[in-house]
């Protein structure tokens, strides 16, 4: 049977989901193997070096690099507090010192007798790095960090802003065509991961932050108001370092955009779960999409977990959405996948499919389908 | 091998999405294009190994040529007989985001400015140039470092003999920030200096502990001369030895090859380079992708690249919306269309980058969108392509009044011979007369231009072929280099003959003279402001052009020239919008000039959306 490779987002109702929550530097994983974790718990630690400052001291004492290192108050690798001396000249008969006091508490890091230089270095910066989602220690990485293991509802939206947030879910629209406006949005959703329909306007999710609603998910959202968001225009889709205390997660694109029924049906049965979602989005080689993790209680688990896998591709019966307009955003199933290439409107030689959309039988480019991945 | 000739060439193209192989036979016509074959690249999981992808699309080259090459795992290399095996394999790569750079030189328009030459000549990314002058303090300086961990660093500074001090203050802010290269955690960072070499005692004594040094010759040895070849050979070298044998399944793929692996604008650059030389032309060669837009140049001699790294046709889509600006975009589109829907259209294809235009409108946005991308990566080019700055120049009374110094763009688009197009904008447009324009408009090419698009983008395989440097194979597979450019790479789409100068409207600014073969004698009158499209075929065709007495075509004003114009697909384009040209800030005058240009172009079919049919 013909098949064809398409990008996919999945949507799946119960699944193994692994997340690494791995150190950007060696330091030490406080969990052991096994144990149940928390999305808060602290997982590993470690301390980032500190920043450094470069001070000229050869220049500030007016005096030849060779010099400096017999000027200094103390050696290479001790400590200074703030205002404390670093370096002094004799002066002329004790009179007329010069010197140079640290700027911040740090450690003397290096002395350079060509350019007068010398190194400080501040405190070292913890750095921490939690659990994000409920579930089981399943890996240690020594002095790296872990894997976190658990049976979860997992679907991935395709962009997203603000990284990992986590919250009750609560779905505030009744239907996937519905808008997400700011009068649905109350004071009791602070801390919580809101459901939307088709779209979120700018002032509904300026409410929402203002609300200290946990996280968004909804179909679509105006391209043209993130710069007001962000603060610049988002020109490559790389996010997720943003500071915004509500992450948002559009499940189908930019424009109004009815959630896809199965997103929506799968996010409303489990309705008032403890949910961990991320905004971060990368498109580029080695795609990093948003998601939204909810863990299954054990009673809810049926036992047919579908394993996230290698996208198989679609064929004749599997469900996709239009991804590029005309039909951008329907959703339909394929009823063939033609080899010879066809002749679009715009005279472009593609292969196409040929996808059933609301009875009707429509050609579009294989590539403007996205795989709906189910289970 | 010594007196045979190559029969059979291999070449992969392993790009961050699509693994391309190439297989060039000798004919009796010399060496031709057998056929190509093209696969996934897999280089990130689940495969992790880039060598399934090359064994994919040599797969696909093997079911369409015949011949058999893979045995199992491995290319059979050299050809056992006619039909088993290649005599030569060879790859270039961009997989993984390429190579990725920093570079620092004590004066930022100076050495570090050469630096950054060296670096985009050898086909790498310029993440950041940190110079002493920059204006960033060293904290700064050592916060960025430590935020970008490049694959390697490239340090200049300073002419020989000159003051050390500069140079090693820069040593010691890169050992203060202790970088960390991009790839594997338990490899020191290559840094390469290539500054003063009196300071190079210093230098090593400052990073040779802590990073993975290599001294090299400066590549600033006085301030008149540029030295740039072994910094870049240095840098292809490390980018083989580390940055590719950390990404998966190189090792195994640089075992495969008979030449080391080339950074695939490398590769291409030093064929446009070969190119302009063995032709003593001048040329530009520009590549749009989905995330940036490279740019070769050859003027008088010098070679130039740059990368425009956020102007691309998908990932970075936004990105040139956004530094285009919306109403530069609209200008191109010859449709009225709601601005709001517009820019989520554009979002969307940002966030599904791999989509296809459908309909008419979404290929006219896109191509407009094109138009900008080329128009500001070219700009960024110009700047870059420049007489070295800093040179002391001797200057008689006569240069007095005359204001060009060092610095200067060598970019003329007067003496411009061939502008070569690629990237699937370009080279996939589904009518070659929409590739042309896109160029023309984003180029604004002046006088008598060759245009050419390259049919599939196999510049990069061409280009390490041409880099081969095994005495028993290094001519034959340069002359197949430059065979298949010539013969199957390069799509001829005609020349564009525009003259320069503020014409009155409506007037007659050129009469061209000319015999087309089998259709005898023609005459071309050009008015200010129209477009005329002569079809001809790619083959010298004597040409008299005479401007009107305020315009030029590479001669004095007025003056007449005789010379070989080639057609191509498209033919000769004869642009009289003058040079530089405007679009109209009237709406509807400007809509009504796009849909006459493209008219006479046949750019796009007659519908109703165009107002026609």
């Amino acid at each position: 049977m013909a098949h064809s490779y398409t990008p996919g987002l999945k949507v799946l109702h119960e699944t193994k989901v692994q997340k690494d929550r791995i150190l950007p530097l060696k330091g030490d994983v406080i969990v052991e193997a096994k144990a149940s974790v928390t999305p808060d718990d602290i997982v590993a630690r470690t301390h980032l070096p500190g920043n450094v400052q470069m001070i000229n001291v050869g220049n500030l004492l007016n005096i030849d690099p060779t010099d400096v290192e017999a000027v200094m108050q103390k050696p290479i690798g001790s400590e200074f507090k703030k205002g404390e001396l670093i370096a002094e000249t004799k002066g002329l008969f004790g009179f007329f010192k010069s010197n140079v006091v640290a700027p911040i508490d740090c450690t003397l890091e290096s002395i350079s007798s060509i350019t007068g230089q010398v190194v400080l270095r501040d405190a070292p910066i913890p750095v921490e790095v939690d659990a994000y989602i409920r579930g089981v220690v399943a890996e240690v990485v020594p002095e790296e960090g872990v894997v976190i293991e658990t049976e979860a509802v997992f679907i991935q939206g395709i962009f997203g802003i603000g990284g990992e947030s986590r919250g009750e879910l609560v779905v505030v629209t009744e239907t996937r065509e519905d808008e997400l406006t700011a009068d649905m949005i109350k004071p009791e959703h602070a801390g919580k991961v809101l459901v939307g329909g088709s779209f979120i306007s700018l002032a509904a999710y300026n409410k929402a932050l203002s609300m200290k609603v946990a996280g968004v998910v909804v179909g679509g959202f105006n391209y043209f108001d993130l710069e007001e968001i962000l603060g610049y225009t988002l020109g490559v889709a790389i996010t997720g370092s943003e500071d915004l205390v509500t992450s948002l997660v559009l499940t189908e694109g930019y424009g109004e955009i009815r959630m896809g029924s199965r997103t929506f049906d799968l996010l409303k049965e489990h309705d008032g779960k403890f949910t961990s979602i991320n905004g971060a989005t990368q498109i580029r080689a080695g795609v990093i999409r948003p998601e939204i993790v909810i863990p299954l209680n054990p009673e809810d688990i049926k036992g047919d977990v579908h394993a996230i896998q290698i996208n198989e591709g679609i064929q004749a019966g599997s469900l996709v959405r239009v991804i590029r307009a005309p039909y951008f955003g329907r959703i339909g199933t394929v009823v063939s996948l033609p080899p010879e290439l066809q002749k679009m409107e715009s005279e472009t030689m593609v292969r196409v499919a040929e996808i059933k959309i609301d009875d009707q039988v429509m050609v579009i480019p294989r590539a403007n389908l996205e795989m709906v991945e189910t289970d | 091998m010594a007196g045979n000739k190559l029969k059979t060439i291999l070449a992969t193209d392993c790009g961050s999405t699509t693994t391309k192989a190439i297989l060039i036979e000798l004919t009796d016509q010399g060496y031709r294009l057998k056929t190509r074959g093209e696969a996934p690249t897999t280089v990130e999981a689940p495969f992790e190994d880039v060598t399934k992808g090359v064994l994919n699309a040599i797969m696909e080259v093997e079911e369409l040529s015949g011949l058999k090459i893979l045995d199992g795992d491995q290319i059979i290399h050299p050809m056992r007989d006619d039909s088993t095996g290649v005599d030569v394999y060879v790859s270039t790569s961009s997989a993984g985001g390429g190579l990725q750079m920093m570079v620092a030189g004590v004066v930022k328009a100076m050495t570090g400015e050469s630096a950054e030459r060296a670096a985009l000549g050898a086909g790498s990314i310029v993440m950041d140039v940190l110079a002493s002058n920059d204006g960033r303090l060293p904290h700064q300086k050592i916060e960025r470092i430590r935020q970008l961990r490049p694959d390697m660093i490239l340090l200049s500074g300073g002419i020989d003999g000159g003051t050390v001090s500069h140079v090693v203050e820069l040593a010691e802010i890169l050992a203060a920030a202790n970088p960390k290269p991009r790839l594997g955690q338990n490899y020191k960072l290559p840094v390469i200096y290539a500054g003063n070499t009196k300071a190079q005692e210093s230098i090593a004594e400052t990073l040779g502990e802590i990073t993975d040094l290599d001294l090299i010759e400066n590549i600033r040895p006085v301030l008149e001369v540029e030295n740039l070849g072994p910094a870049r050979d240095k840098i292809h070298d490390l980018f083989m030895e580390h940055v590719m044998a950390q990404a998966p399944g190189y090792k195994k793929l640089m075992s495969w090859t008979d030449a080391p692996i080339m950074p695939t604008p490398g590769a291409v650059g030093s064929l446009i380079e070969m190119v302009a030389r063995q032709e003593n032309i001048s040329v530009v060669g520009v590549d749009i992708g989905g995330a940036t837009t490279d740019i070769f140049s050859v003027f008088q001699g010098q070679f130039n690249r740059t990368v425009s790294a956020n102007l691309g046709m998908s990932y970075s889509v936004c990105n040139v919306l956004a530094e285009a600006t919306l109403d530069n975009v609209l200008r191109w589109v010859p449709i009225d269309i709601d601005e709001g829907t517009l820019t989520n259209r554009i979002g969307n294809k940002m966030i599904r980058p791999t989509t296809v235009p459908q309909s008419l409108e979404e290929l006219i946005i896109e191509q407009a969108i094109a138009r900008e991308a080329l128009r500001l990566s070219f700009i960024q080019h110009k700047a870059f392509a420049v007489s070295l700055k800093g040179v002391q120049q001797e200057r008689t009374i006569s240069d007095a009044f005359d204001q060009s110094g060092s610095g200067e763009t060598l970019v003329d688009m007067m003496d411009l011979d061939l502008l070569v197009g690629s990237g699937g904008v370009l080279s996939h447009a589904p009518r070659r007369e929409q590739a042309m324009r896109m160029m023309i408009d984003a180029f604004v090419p002046e006088g008598i231009t060759q245009l050419a698009v390259d049919s599939i983008f196999m510049m990069p395989q061409l280009g390490v072929m041409a880099n081969i440097e095994n005495d028993e194979m290094a001519e034959d597979a340069r002359k197949a280099a430059v065979e298949v450019f010539e013969k199957d790479c390069l799509i001829r789409l005609g020349t564009c003959i525009a003259p320069v100068g503020k014409p009155k409207p409506g007037s007659v600014i050129l009469t061209a003279e000319f015999e087309l073969p089998g259709e005898g004698k023609k005459v071309v009158e050009l008015k200010q402001g129209e477009i005329i499209v002569m079809p001809a075929p790619y083959e010298p065709i004597k040409a008299k052009l005479t401007p009107s007495k305020s315009m030029s075509i590479g001669k004095d004003k007025g003056e007449s020239h005789v010379t070989d114009i080639y057609g191509g697909t498209v033919g000769l384009i004869f642009d009289g919008r003058g040079r530089p040209f405007e679009l109209s800030n009237e709406k509807s005058k400007r809509i009504e000039n796009l849909n006459k240009w493209s008219k006479a172009t046949n750019e796009y079919p007659d519908t109703e959306l165009l107002g026609g049919a």
